[in-house]
């Protein structure tokens, strides 16, 4: 089944004794294989939207819900947590608070889930082993879930949801805690997943330069509502906007953007990397292509 | 008199099983400045700090904060002189209102009440946190719960202010309240002493870039030399800002390679515009 893996419809979400909507009237689609990037400023509804995809909202998380989320074809408000983890997985910022906790090695933290889905031996072993290989942990299975970097936290915390073979993985700002090579690690790990294997990629963050570096499509969400869904360069151009809302902007946008305020110069596409920003600057200082 | 506020002189630090964290580390920080602690994790930057507040004692060499030798004094005593906001919020705050975790501090170093509820009107006011005094830390976001955490150390009124990763899952609202913070706390004659992997933040805000690496300094410097260096930055995994990657990659167009911000890099083109 080719077409839409996701379907969100006017999706409203509050928790039980707010007033105010952590999700208001949300409405998107997301294509199979799409690699997808959600951003806003703190308290936008992000993780709210997170739970909201494998049901934790409104199954396990009590809130009213109004709307529909369609993953895989099941209805989040029928379909089950545990059915919807097998479609849809979820790593969270923190990386030590997803492990079980009950595993002794890696390659025990990763064969949790399938254990728990009652498969026989030889599948778990095989789905175990070929989830740390995907994740680059392959050496380090005898290794205790708590001898690990930063980087190799999160990147188990993917395994262990990947041994469940889902086909779409949220990621709710998994790099936040890490240093820069872990966030590389754990980067090149999502970006695999997602040109090798295929899978449909979620990624919640408020890092503009890595979103513009790897998305396809940018979603901007503020006090629950869509503000924006379109590529990275779309989005980005509108620095000032951005900003208003709690957006940190992409540095050299930033400098296309005082361009404009201070001196005028209009530019005909923002740049988002760093080609852009050498481009842009060879163009304004008249330097011909060599 | 000298006025550096902290200082190590041969630091070395081995913690059990033979963990050689810090390797021989001699600093001295200047009372008043802004300084950026970067290096992957296990370069000694957490070791490093934990030094500044007696949290951790030399193995071998010597820390002193102000006039004070850390092996010679408590933590709770080094407490006046250095207060330390970590990374994780839920490591820290341990109250069940906001007033009372901002209180806590200055009331355990035994101010007299006057200068407590001045110390704490300060810190709420200026991390934006007075409307919540009276709610339950868990009912703010979690980037205010960072604020909180920082509120409590300035409550103490410590002249040293360490902020171990301040700016992670903070929006462009909340960073720029951060280095509001900083600058306010900086007017008022502290010294801030910041670990940050977030190396934009560091080109805006610090005055000194220390650079760890396995243990020992790689790089000490003015940000604008120290962050132009990518070849020497490669082997901790930190990357230039983005301004400066593009400003390495113009130079033989006149850019500067000392250049680290959005607004600097304009000025830069503008002077070439205007040629």
């Amino acid at each position: 089944m080719s077409g839409n893996i996701i379907e969100v419809s006017n999706l409203r979400v509050r928790y039980r004794g707010r007033r105010k909507y952590a999700l208001d009237d949300l409405s998107f689609n997301v294509k199979r294989g799409e690699f997808l990037a959600i951003t806003g400023p703190n308290g936008a509804g992000k993780t709210t939207l997170a739970y909201s995809l494998n049901g934790i909202v409104p199954h396990l998380v009590s809130a009213d819900c109004d709307g529909s989320v369609v993953v895989e074809g099941l209805d989040t408000k029928e379909a089950s947590v545990s059915e919807l983890s097998l479609k849809i997985g979820l790593v969270f910022q923190n990386p030590k608070s997803q492990l079980s906790g009950a595993a002794l090695t890696v390659f025990e933290e990763v064969a949790f889930g399938p254990q728990n889905m009652g498969l026989p031996k030889e599948e778990i072993l095989k789905r175990t082993q070929e989830a740390i290989d995907i994740v680059g942990l392959n050496g380090l299975e005898d290794r205790s879930p708590f001898h690990l970097s930063g980087g190799q936290t999160q990147r188990l915390a993917i395994a262990s949801v990947l041994a469940m073979r889902p086909s779409i993985i949220v990621l709710d700002e998994v790099t936040s805690q890490l240093d820069p090579v872990g966030t590389f690690e754990v980067i090149k790990t999502i970006y695999d997943l997602h040109k090798k294997h295929g899978l449909t990629i979620l990624f919640i963050s408020n890092k503009s330069e890595l979103i513009a570096a790897i998305a396809e499509r940018v979603l901007v969400i503020n006090e629950g509502k869509l503000v924006y869904d379109d590529t990275p360069y779309n989005v980005y151009s509108n620095t000032e906007e951005l900003k208003e809302i709690g957006l940190i902007p992409i540095p050299i946008a930033e400098f296309a953007s005082l361009l404009k305020r201070e001196a005028s110069i209009e530019i005909d596409r923002t740049p988002i990397t760093d080609d852009d920003g050498v481009a842009l600057i060879k163009q304004l200082l008249g330097v011909e292509n060599e | 008199m000298s006025n550096f506020i902290i200082q190590t002189s041969n630091l070395h630090h081995v913690y059990p099983g033979n963990v050689h964290a810090i390797k021989g580390i001699s600093l001295a920080i200047e009372a008043g400045t802004k300084v950026a602690i970067i290096g992957e994790n296990g370069s000694g930057k957490t070791t490093l700090v934990k030094h500044f507040n007696g949290l951790l004692k030399p193995t071998e060499g010597v820390v002193k904060v102000k006039e004070y030798d850390t092996r010679m004094h408590e933590v709770a005593f080094l407490a006046r002189y250095v207060g330390y906001v970590f990374q994780n919020p839920s490591d820290q705050i341990f109250s069940a209102r906001v007033l009372s975790e901002v209180e806590f501090g200055p009331k355990n170093l035994g101010y007299p009440a006057s200068k407590v509820d001045e110390l704490v009107e300060y810190a709420l006011e200026l991390t934006k946190l007075t409307k919540y005094k009276d709610i339950h830390p868990y009912e703010l976001l979690y980037a205010q719960r960072r604020l909180l955490c920082i509120a409590s150390i300035i409550a103490m009124d410590p002249e040293v202010i360490i902020l171990d990763e301040p700016t992670g899952g903070l929006d462009y609202k909340n960073l720029q309240l951060l280095e509001h913070i900083i600058h306010e706390l900086t007017v008022q004659g502290k010294t801030l002493i910041v670990i940050s992997h977030d190396i934009d933040f560091v080109a805006e805000f610090a005055d000194r870039v220390i650079v760890l690496h396995d243990g020992k300094v790689l790089i000490d410097g003015e940000p604008h030399d120290v962050l132009k260096n990518s070849d020497k930055l490669k082997i901790t995994g930190v990357r230039p800002p983005q301004i400066t990657r593009v400003a390495l990659r113009t130079i033989k167009y006149g850019i500067d390679a000392r250049t680290l911000t959005p607004a600097e890099l304009y000025s830069q083109v503008k002077k070439n515009l205007n040629k």
